[in-house]
């Protein structure tokens, strides 16, 4: 995407970052952000995420590497004069000053002028429709509109670039939707780069540009939301993105972009290979409940398939959803649009399931 | 639903009022809580609360005078003794009847203590006049001896003063007894008093009642079998004195009327009635009306005079007035010991502040450490460490040879750390720090270090984010530890005694002093009510200012 560092908005090189001198939180982090880019950090507690950000902050230097900002190396540059916005988990808005005073907060700091003060205030709660409150305490305010208060402090100097520390988390989850909306919408329309940090892989899909998964102090993959979900380059994050069913066999032919696996139960499987090279490999195939076919006639007529017995049937309003009893796994799922020809499956039924081989993928065991 | 719009209270189901069956319910969960605090609540009272008061009552209680000279200060009503004039001969008399019953309790030097804290030398007064009143009534005794060798024999008296219809005076002697020693004086005399004499010999009849009373119920004796005191001769004299006496006597019949009637015959020889004369001659204490000014002030049972000594003021004939100007120290120790609490107070929070931030910040492990640390002189007496106190700050102590050594201070003029006010403001922070880490800490504690981050990351710098993010919200913290560290160094005692000197010491070893030493317990309470009422009113003024909610010991 970039031709060097210096191109990219943010980048990491070669970031290392250890608390105790004995085990890497964050390891060879390599990232490149884009001027007005939204990307998500998204990955289990402990992944390494958030030490990503707060280094970002300023309020963790990283043991090894560089961190460059706008092609400037950042790590010598504290916090305050690094001039980047930022959104905490717990809003820390300031429980001693009203609102408008936590909004001037950041501008005072930089020594405006009252009347231009109190005009980019006025805007920033203009911008998160909270103009009326700018005289109420934070404790006054319910959890959405503290939110939106934080949001637009750390908006108000007009910061370039704006990290988010799981902002939602504390929010029920209809606001935690309407907000991720906004949020999405604010950073575009004011072209500013976002760094967003989640634990929560919907939030991840809806609002990002590009979401970075982490896992053990790595980028897993770094992709924008469709490929991630549809493409997922290893068991991790297939796992951790979207629901999946895994089944695990022995890669017994591979050419170009298909390849045969024999599952553990015997069965054999067609299957695109992603992180298997050669035919021995132990695999782990990947297949999304809403790609399984039931309907053999959408299917090649060579296309292998595999018997299936229906353990429950779950009616969840808007899809059907099924679990199966499929190559010795007892949890494998199928998701059905709830559509007027749509068959109702009752426990017991045999079927037969397939599905094109693009859809299941062999990824590492 | 139900319909609920009927007019009126609600009901509950039973048709009870909802608010007395919700009282009824209560009721149980009250009773168990009071229950449950009740042995602390009978103990702090009982320990607490109950000696408290007593205490605060002696600072206006002053019953010892009436209670003792009952009659003297009844008949000093009507003196005015503005114009230097002594009290006149009625007085000189009911004190001599007074002093020789409290002297025979032994009750008169207690008085006399009292007074003394009002007037100095009053106490001698009262010691020597109680050993020599009975030089007083003797020679009333040797004339009646000399006119009827009856009188010297106790049954005499007894058949004389025996009778009915002079209860009401007996049960009064009794109650003048029972206010002096202050407990009962019931029971069984063996003596009853004639309604006749005491209207004929009403002074002798009183006299001999309270002889009597005494006689039976503290020496344990048979009234009839013993001799009666001085008082009881010196009564007679002054019943014959009276206008009218003798016509009526010599009327009298009775019993003992034989000796009565050569009494009368001898009633020339009588010798001068003068109490006065008597009184001053035993000692001229009598004779000085200061004395007897400080007796008529402090004569009624309630008294402010305690609470004005402790305000540097004194009760006069004509209300309060000053002190001399080199009579008063309680003012100015009053103010000293605020001043002093406030610097104290200061110092905690320069000193404490630093500490708590740390204890607040550090990793787990370091600040446990650091923890006890600062709870280690808790666990260490007081005493120990006042006194340890005192080794490092006198002049050949270890920190002026330090101090000498590295060059700072010249060796003949070593610093005075101690012995004035720097020793006790030295000693009492470091006594007092742990109440303002520790409020302090707990506060600090419950503010996330996400504030300050967010203040950084806002474009704040480090002093800008402390002081105008993380400084406001320990405030709380600050409140609650200084109005700790200040009420305890206000009523402090043990280190300022030890090393405060003359200039460091405060208004508690003042009142420790009067309670231990000059066993003036009235002035003692006097001071201990002030500075409890000025630590209530500064806890109110804190209430205005900062606001008692702003106060948070944790949480």
């Amino acid at each position: 995407m970039f031709d060097t560092a210096k191109d990219a908005f943010v980048a990491f090189e070669h970031v290392q970052k250890s608390y105790d001198g004995e085990t890497l939180v964050v390891k060879d982090l390599n990232l490149q952000i884009g001027q007005g880019e939204f990307l998500t950090m998204l990955g289990p507690s402990g992944s390494g995420k958030t030490t990503c950000l707060m280094m970002l902050a300023g309020f963790e230097t990283a043991t090894h590497g560089e961190i460059l900002l706008q092609g400037r190396p950042i790590n010598n540059i504290p916090p305050h004069k690094r001039g980047i916005g930022m959104v905490f988990q717990n809003y820390a808005l300031f429980p001693h000053m009203s609102v408008a005073e936590n909004l001037a907060f950041p501008l005072e700091v930089r020594g405006m002028g009252k009347s231009e003060r109190e005009a980019k205030i006025k805007r920033a709660l203009d911008m998160v429709q909270m103009g009326d409150f700018g005289g109420r305490r934070p404790a006054q305010l319910s959890g959405g509109q503290q939110q939106r208060i934080a949001l637009a402090r750390a908006l108000v100097f007009e910061p370039e670039l704006v990290l988010m520390d799981e902002p939602l988390g504390a929010l029920d989850k209809q606001l935690r939707e309407h907000m991720q909306f906004e949020i999405t919408n604010l950073a575009h329309q004011l072209g500013i780069t976002t760094v967003y940090v989640t634990h929560d892989q919907t939030e991840a899909l809806t609002m990002s540009d590009r979401v970075a998964v982490f896992d053990d102090g790595r980028i897993q993959q770094l992709d924008p939301p469709d490929v991630l979900y549809e493409q997922p380059q290893n068991s991790f994050v297939a796992q951790f993105i979207g629901e999946n069913n895994t089944l695990t066999g022995v890669v017994t032919q591979i050419s170009g972009e298909r390849c045969l696996v024999k599952l553990d139960s015997g069965d054999e499987i067609d299957a695109r290979p992603v992180n298997v090279s050669k035919v021995g490999d132990r695999t782990t195939v990947s297949i999304r409940p809403e790609r399984v076919e039931m309907d053999k006639r959408r299917l090649s007529p060579d296309a292998h398939t595999l018997k299936g017995e229906v353990l429950e049937f779950i009616y969840m309003g808007d899809i059907f959803r099924t679990r199966l009893r499929v190559a010795g796994s007892d949890d494998f799922i199928i998701k059905t649009r709830n559509a007027p020809d749509q068959q109702r499956l009752t426990p017991g039924t045999q079927i037969e399931i397939g599905w094109l081989p693009d859809d299941c993928r062999a990824l590492d065991a | 639903m139900t319909d609920t719009t009927t007019s009126g209270p609600m009901l509950s189901a039973d048709g009870v009022p909802l608010k007395k069956s919700l009282a009824r319910a209560l009721r149980r969960q009250k009773l168990r809580a009071l229950i449950l605090i009740a042995p602390l609540l009978a103990f702090v009272v009982l320990t607490f609360v109950v000696p408290i008061g007593s205490m605060l009552f002696r600072s206006v209680e002053n019953q010892i005078v009436s209670g003792t000279l009952p009659k003297t200060i009844e008949a000093l009503e009507t003196w005015e003794g503005e114009d230097g004039t002594l009290p006149d001969q009625e007085v000189f008399q009911a004190l001599f009847f007074d002093m020789f019953r409290a002297a025979e309790a032994k009750e008169h030097t207690k008085l006399g203590s009292r007074l003394n804290y009002e007037r100095t030398g009053f106490s001698s007064v009262f010691r020597t006049t109680g050993r020599s009143l009975d030089d007083i009534g003797e020679p009333f005794q040797d004339w009646l001896e000399d006119a009827d060798p009856a009188f010297a024999d106790g049954l005499t008296w007894y058949e004389m003063l025996s009778g009915t219809g002079g209860e009401d005076l007996i049960e009064d002697r009794r109650a003048i007894w029972a206010n002096m020693v202050g407990e009962g004086f019931a029971g069984d005399i063996g003596f009853t008093l004639s309604g006749e004499m005491a209207e004929l010999l009403p002074q002798t009849a009183a006299a001999y009642s309270d002889w009597a009373i005494y006689t039976a119920i503290v020496d344990g004796d048979v009234v009839a079998e013993e001799d009666p005191w001085e008082t009881v001769y010196a009564a007679l004299a002054l019943d014959f004195a009276r206008d009218g006496a003798v016509s009526a006597l010599v009327a009298y019949s009775g019993a003992g009327a034989a000796p009565i009637a050569n009494a009368l015959a001898a009633l020339p020889s009588l010798p001068e009635i003068d109490f006065r004369a008597a009184f001053v001659a035993e000692n001229e204490g009598w004779g000085d009306t200061g004395n007897w000014q400080t007796l008529k002030i402090y004569s009624p049972d309630y008294t402010t005079g305690y609470f004005l000594n402790a305000i540097d003021m004194k009760k006069g004939l004509d209300g309060a007035m000053a002190r001399p100007e080199n009579q008063q120290i309680y003012v100015k120790l009053f103010i000293r010991t605020m001043i002093m609490s406030l610097i104290i107070t200061g110092s905690c929070i320069l000193l404490g502040y630093p500490v708590a931030w740390l204890l607040a910040n550090l990793p787990v492990r370091s600040a446990n450490v650091l923890m006890i640390l600062v709870l280690l002189p808790f666990w260490t007496s007081l005493l120990v460490r006042t006194s340890a106190w005192k080794v490092l700050l006198q002049q050949q102590g270890v920190i002026n040879n330090i101090l000498v050594w590295l060059g700072f201070v010249d060796d003949t003029n070593r610093l005075i750390l101690m012995n004035n006010s720097t020793g006790t403001i030295i000693a009492m922070t470091h006594i007092l720090l742990p109440f303002m880490i520790l409020p302090l800490y707990s506060v600090m504690k419950t503010i996330p270090p996400s504030y300050l981050r967010a203040a950084k990351s806002l474009g704040a710098t480090n002093w800008t984010a402390f002081w105008r993010v993380y400084f406001p919200q320990s405030i709380p913290g600050i409140g609650a530890g200084s109005i700790l560290v200040f009420i305890l160094a206000i009523g402090y005692y043990i280190t300022p005694e030890i090393v405060g000197g003359t200039d460091g010491v405060f208004i508690s070893n003042r009142i420790a002093h009067h309670i231990s030493s000059s066993l003036n317990w009235g002035l003692a309470a006097a001071l201990g009510s002030i500075l409890l009422v000025l630590v209530l009113a500064l806890y109110w003024l804190y209430d205005r200012i900062v606001g008692i909610d702003n106060v948070k010991l944790g949480g």
